[in-house]
């Protein structure tokens, strides 16, 4: 096998791509020009100083460089694996302008952060924690946002407590992130690291069922809301009960847990984003005979990430463009997915093309439509409010309409990326802070 | 093809490229390889009372990933027998009787074992000798090496010994470990050399372990100064050989040129400066003796884009464009302009020229990018933002006429200047009392 097979079979496995070693890194780390204001930099949400931290890569400071990282994004180490850089900061990077691939940044992060993230150095050598102070704020999800928002209020010293619904902490990055990104044990090591600074994470517990929202508030002075998105709702077809039907969002957390195993089935995933892509992606990897991604529109709309599209391709998906499910077949589980053919009309609407049925001869039909809002959710809570599209309205500090209560991450804006989520918490957890100290939080 | 070939001081080499006397030079079976390989000729390995050497021997600079950018050694000269090297220096002619080979030597500072050794390689058929006044570690401190080259009269004295006893041409080979190289070549020249060779290698630490605190290389639990070479030394060479070639009293006194070559770029650079040979140790060491092929083909693809027949026609073209900074023109105006279409907004022109220069460049952030702009009226032309920016050809300097008047300093100073000093931008005063 030469190195480039090799990297291809490496690409098709379940795993993600291997870390850098020390050569790798510092052969890279030397190729970054080193901008001034860099565009890398103000590519990413969370401003992490890249220039900085590779160049603390290449004079060999490893600690001093995952300290620049970890300081802007906690959660340094999965935003390294499964953000989206092609379109944040390497799709910055001004070696683009010269034609040139742009620096590994994503790579180049996870190198400086895995030893300490992943090791058992003391954290505190790494952060100054900053007095204990008699504060106490309740952060609802233990996702990307909520883990941002806890971290940084532990470092400020308050004490936190995570609600999570779901049995493990981490939110999507748990359940939800392609594996061939990031594996489940490397989001719940980087949970841990969380907590090392000091948050005390109570999964299992759903607010709103385990614990009720006026119990929330009388432990806490101040609360934040990442609770994310729901599941993906049933499309309404004729056989959506039949087996093999599921939300690709589920499918997603059963691979993540591992023992998955396609052999001699054929899947059809509905949706043209990020979900689906990677729900293809993932059916494919697990052994599926054949996987198509069915999408009612063309290649050019669909939200899915072009590199993301690519490895779907290269992983043997089948793309159905122009295409919408119609009804689902079979006797007690799925055989055939219906759809019809759709097209643009002549004023841009989409419209069904008429007797364009057609059967899909597939074992599993996997919904990936988009996540539901919980909206119903936020109901429970006086002041917090939603906008038509289901977002929870805040400030620019992020603060809800009720003194008392923030959020921040997917529930805010209705689905991004993780660096994104980290990004609010992060900015959440400084305006609570500065509220507590200032008296102005709800108590 | 342009024909290569050289001749210093009677010997006839196929081109200029010479391995100098090192590791690369050390045995027959290597110096044989090397010819294979093409190069021209070779400067054996130091040649006296055989030593012995330290093991941990070298160490390094690395920078931005490029290793060995600086190399230093504390090696000594030849550990092999006198009896083997002339065995095998008879053995390396008799196969290649057109490559040169010219034996390095070191002994006691006295006449007599400079006329036994000096025999004896001629005898096994050296071409030339090459006294080695420059190895700044170990032999110095037993009165040998640069702590010859070090003393002009040293130098003129023991070259003076060598002339009596050798027939083959002699060259003294140079240690930059002084302050003025002129007087050292003057020394070597009045002393009866036929040549000389520079530069040695030029006395170093190269780093200290940040764990053990020892300096590198770490010998036990010690270290030692070593000889510094490899691309670093470059600059220093080109500039010894370059005022050697334009002093008066050495003027045409063969050069070999050594110190930092690898490519044919650099090559060409010494023999622009006045060398007839160059000598490479380092790159060698580095990438093996293959890294000859490109240097030929290199030199010689050069010389034809010139319409130069001969790497002859090269040598010394460059020797009298290095003046005095007093006879600079000091009207030759330039100024940096930024070609914007070729411009990838890395701001490094703005935070150089900004932080560390002359505050002439212009920011702004824009459209997700940051624009930069030559202040037209507050560059001097330093040349800063162009050596710093990463794009080829994107930030030129340039000329500009104003019709102002050629002056040198000098002639500015003269009683009959013959124009005005065209003005300096220059910053007033940039901070105020408190
Ligand atoms: C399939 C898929 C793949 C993705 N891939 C990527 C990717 O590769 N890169 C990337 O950057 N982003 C990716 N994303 C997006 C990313 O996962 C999200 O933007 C990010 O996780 C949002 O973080 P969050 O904390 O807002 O929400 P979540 O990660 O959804 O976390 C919310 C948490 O809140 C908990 N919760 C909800 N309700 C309650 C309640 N009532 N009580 C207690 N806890 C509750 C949930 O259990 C959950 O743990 C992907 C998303 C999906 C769906
Ligand atoms: C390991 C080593 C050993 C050397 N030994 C000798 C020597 O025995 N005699 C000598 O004249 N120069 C010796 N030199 C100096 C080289 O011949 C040469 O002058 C110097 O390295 C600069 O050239 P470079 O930059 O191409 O290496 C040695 C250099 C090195 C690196």
């Amino acid at each position: 096998m030469n190195r480039m097979t090799a990297a291809a079979a490496a690409q098709g496995g379940l795993a993600p791509p291997p870390t850098m070693n020390h050569d790798e890194a510092l052969i890279e780390a030397h190729r970054c020009l080193m901008c001034w204001d860099a565009p890398c930099t103000r590519a990413c949400p969370t401003t992490i100083d890249v220039p900085g931290f590779i160049k603390q890569i290449a004079n060999h400071d490893l600690i001093g460089s995952a300290r620049t990282i970890l300081e802007s994004n906690i959660l340094g180490a999965s935003c390294a694996r499964v953000c989206p850089t092609e379109v944040l900061c390497e799709g910055a990077c001004v070696l683009n302008g010269l034609h040139e691939r742009p620096i590994d940044i994503g790579r180049l992060q996870a190198f400086a952060t895995d030893d300490v993230v992943f090791g058992d150095g003391d954290l505190f050598t790494l952060f100054t924690v900053g007095e204990r102070t008699r504060h106490n704020v309740g952060v609802v999800g233990a996702g990307p946002a909520g883990l941002s928002c806890g971290a940084e209020l532990a470092k400020l010293g308050h004490s936190v407590v995570l609600y999570d619904a779901n049995d493990q902490p981490g939110g999507l990055n748990t359940y939800g992130v392609a594996t061939y990104k990031m594996d489940q044990a490397t989001a719940l090591r980087e949970v841990e690291f969380v907590t090392g600074l000091g948050v005390e994470i109570r999964s299992g517990t759903a607010v709103g069922r385990d614990v009720d929202v006026g119990e929330l508030f009388s432990s806490h002075e101040a609360i934040f809301l990442g609770v994310g998105l729901g599941s993906v709702p049933l499309l309404g077809l004729e056989g959506e009960e039949l087996d093999g039907v599921a939300d690709a969002l589920d499918f997603i957390a059963d691979v993540r847990g591992g023992g998955v195993d396609l052999t001699g089935e054929s899947v059809a995933v509905i949706g043209g984003g990020n979900t689906a892509i990677d729900a293809v992606t993932q059916a494919a990897r697990v052994g599926a005979e054949r996987v198509y991604l069915v999408y009612r529109r063309g290649r050019d709309e669909m939200k899915a990430y072009p590199h993301d599209i690519e490895r779907a391709l290269m992983s043997g998906v089948e793309f159905i463009h122009w295409s919408a499910p119609a009804s689902i077949e079979g006797e007690g589980s799925v055989s055939a997915l219906v759809c019809y053919r759709t097209d643009h009309s002549t004023d841009g609407v989409l419209v069904a093309i008429p007797e364009s049925e057609y059967r899909l001869p597939v074992t599993m039909v996997l919904r990936a439509t988009g996540q539901a809002k919980r909206v119903s959710f936020f109901d429970q809570f006086d002041g917090v409010a939603t906008d038509r599209g289901g977002r929870v309205v805040v400030d620019e500090e992020f603060r809800t309409g009720n003194q008392m209560i923030w959020a921040g991450g997917d529930c805010v804006n209705g689905g991004k990326e993780v660096v994104n989520a980290v990004a609010h918490g992060k900015a959440a957890a400084m305006s609570i802070d500065r509220a507590l100290r200032s008296g102005a939080a709800g108590k | 093809m342009a024909d290569l070939s050289v001749n210093i001081c009677g010997i006839e080499s196929p081109n200029p490229f010479w391995l100098a006397s090192a590791p690369p030079t050390n045995t027959g079976a290597q110096i044989v390889r090397a010819f294979d390989a093409g190069w021209g000729g070779a400067v054996w390995k130091t040649l006296g009372d055989p030593i012995e050497n330290v093991y941990s021997r070298y160490s390094s600079v690395d920078m931005n990933g490029q290793r060995m950018m600086g190399f230093s050694n504390i090696e000594l000269i030849t550990d092999r027998s006198l009896e083997i090297n002339l065995i095998e220096i008879a053995e390396v002619k008799r196969r290649y009787p057109e490559n040169v080979v010219v034996v390095s030597l070191m002994v006691d500072s006295n006449p007599d074992a400079w006329d036994t050794i000096i025999k004896q390689v001629e005898q096994a058929g050296a071409d030339a000798i090459e006294l080695n006044f420059g190895c700044p570690h170990g032999m110095s401190e037993r009165g040998m090496g640069s702590a010859v080259g070090q003393v002009p009269e040293y130098t003129c004295d023991i070259t003076g010994w060598a002339k009596e006893s050798a027939t083959v041409p002699v060259f003294v080979k140079l240690t930059p470990n002084i302050t003025d190289i002129r007087v050292a070549a003057r020394a070597a020249k009045t002393g009866g050399a036929d040549a000389v060779s520079l530069i040695n290698t030029i006395n170093s630490i190269t780093g200290v372990d940040l764990d053990s605190f020892t300096p590198r290389p770490v010998v036990g639990r010690m270290s030692s100064h070593g000889g510094y070479s490899g691309p670093a030394v470059k600059p220093i060479g080109l500039n010894m050989v370059a005022s050697i070639a334009a002093d008066p009293f050495t003027e045409g006194l063969p050069i070999s040129g050594i110190g930092g070559i690898a490519t044919w770029q650099d090559v060409a650079e010494y023999i622009l400066l006045g060398a007839t040979t160059i000598q490479v140790c380092t790159a060698v060491m580095h990438y093996g003796y293959r890294i000859v092929e490109g240097m030929a083909e290199g030199l010689s693809n050069y010389l034809d884009s010139k319409g130069m027949a001969s790497v002859n026609e090269l040598r010394g073209l460059s020797v009298n464009k290095v003046v005095d900074w007093q006879d600079l023109d000091v009207n030759y105006i330039v100024k940096a302009e930024i070609d914007q279409d070729k411009c990838i907004h890395c701001g490094l022109c703005y935070i150089a020229c900004y932080d560390g220069a002359h505050q002439a460049i212009g920011v702004e952030y824009k459209d997700d990018e940051t624009k930069v702009w030559i202040i037209d009226d507050l560059c001097v032309g330093c040349n800063l933002c162009s050596l710093v920016c990463p794009v080829q050809g994107c930030i030129e300097m340039v000329e500009r006429d104003h019709g102002q008047t050629h002056m040198s300093w000098n002639d500015y100073l003269s009683d009959e200047k013959p124009g005005e000093l065209y003005p300096r931008p220059k910053h007033g005063l940039t901070i105020g009392p408190t």
